[in-house]
């Protein structure tokens, strides 16, 4: 791929980990500006650089679902609507797609995901928000509750992600992190952190409880929940070795709630 | 009858939770977790003590149970994890 003629340099700054995206495109860099509002970090000193090739909408890649792999020193991404590659020693790669901000999203999940495995963090399917201080996700697929969980949330909770939730391993605790990847809600979360106390796995019912899971339930649970694309089999060992980890140090529950404020009386 | 050797995937990440073993598999991500018997197994399964002498020495007498009977199970689980690729089997010593 040719580098195109830099104009634009952005750096957006999620968990301490500051990736420059660089773009030709004016248009482009103003859509991104505005996606990633609250987590463009001009002053960070980015640790890895994208330059991106803009190219007109339709197939890139032959698969519609997410393929990630390791070839020739460089991580490879492709999906219908991207392809990027990604050189980990050089720190620099290229993301190639049509101008809207969904790509790039999905380019940018799967880049933390791959080198938070290597530090003992992960990228979890959950929402996440931040009260007194401490951090709780709320893990589950889709119509599990995130969504509902995070649009219920009283005043004095900070929301860190309605879909996404980022976790870094600092020592022998975990610390979340707000990230901008949203779902349904639409709303990027704050860019804050805190120290994670407990993770809820989310099933809607007529009652608010809170069932704690023995340490094997707990990494399945989390597992299931975890963003995660590689099939190297080191990653993935590191990857579970994570979970394991998370599991023993962080408080894993199951949160069953009916759809209303009041859910958040157990929180907190 | 032939011997029968064992040998452990490279391509998984294993743990022992809560006394049993839980298995992921590189290949697909796919979690497995293995009862009492089978992380028994599963621990000796070095590719070079035969699944028949596994079941003799560990099974049998960790969990009382008649030999036929248990190398039987044995053999039903390790084909089971043989399919799941992580497990492999050999009938000549496996280098790990």
């Amino acid at each position: 791929m040719r580098s195109p003629a830099i104009t634009d340099e952005l750096v957006i700054d999620i968990g301490k980990m500051p990736i420059a995206v660089r773009t030709d495109n004016d248009e482009f860099a103003a859509i991104l500006e505005a996606r990633y509002c609250g987590f463009i970090n001009p002053a960070a000193t980015p640790l890895f650089a994208f330059d991106i090739e803009l190219v007109p909408p339709g197939k890139i890649a032959d698969t519609d679902d997410v393929e990630v792999g390791f070839e020739r020193g460089c991580w490879l991404i492709e999906r219908g609507d991207l392809r990027a590659e990604f050189d980990p020693i050089a720190r620099r790669g290229r993301i190639m797609h049509s101008a809207n901000p969904y790509s790039i999203d999905t380019a940018l999940r799967i880049l933390h995901s791959l080198v938070l495995a290597r530090q003992g963090g992960m990228l979890v399917h959950a929402a996440s928000a931040v009260r007194n201080g401490k951090a709780f996700l709320f893990a589950g697929v889709s119509e599990a509750g995130k969504t509902t969980i995070s649009r219920l949330a009283p005043p004095d909770v900070a929301l860190l992600t309605d879909e996404i939730s980022y976790v870094r391993r600092n020592g022998h605790s975990y610390i979340a992190h707000g990230t901008p990847f949203a779902g349904e809600l639409a709303k990027i979360g704050e860019k804050i952190e805190a120290p994670l106390a407990a993770i809820y796995l989310l099933h809607k019912g007529q009652e608010n409880s809170i069932e704690p899971v023995g340490q094997t339930d707990a990494v399945l649970l989390l597992l299931q929940n975890v963003l995660f694309f590689a099939h190297d089999p080191e990653l993935v060992g590191m990857v579970f070795e994570s979970a394991c980890a998370v599991a023993r140090q962080v408080s894993v529950a199951r949160l069953t709630f009916f759809p209303d404020a009041r859910v958040w009386e157990l929180i907190g | 009858m032939n011997a029968v050797y064992i040998a452990r995937s490279k391509s998984v990440a294993a743990r022992v939770l809560d006394g049993e073993m839980m298995i992921m598999s590189a290949r697909d991500s796919t979690l497995f977790t293995l009862n009492a018997v089978g992380t028994t197994i599963w621990q000796a399964a070095d590719g070079q003590t035969p699944l028949a002498e596994i079941v003799r020495d560990k099974v049998c007498p960790e969990f009382e149970v008649a030999p036929d009977e248990a190398l039987r199970d044995a053999e039903s689980f390790v084909r089971a994890l043989v399919e799941h690729g992580i497990l492999r089997v050999s009938d000549a010593p496996i280098a790990t």
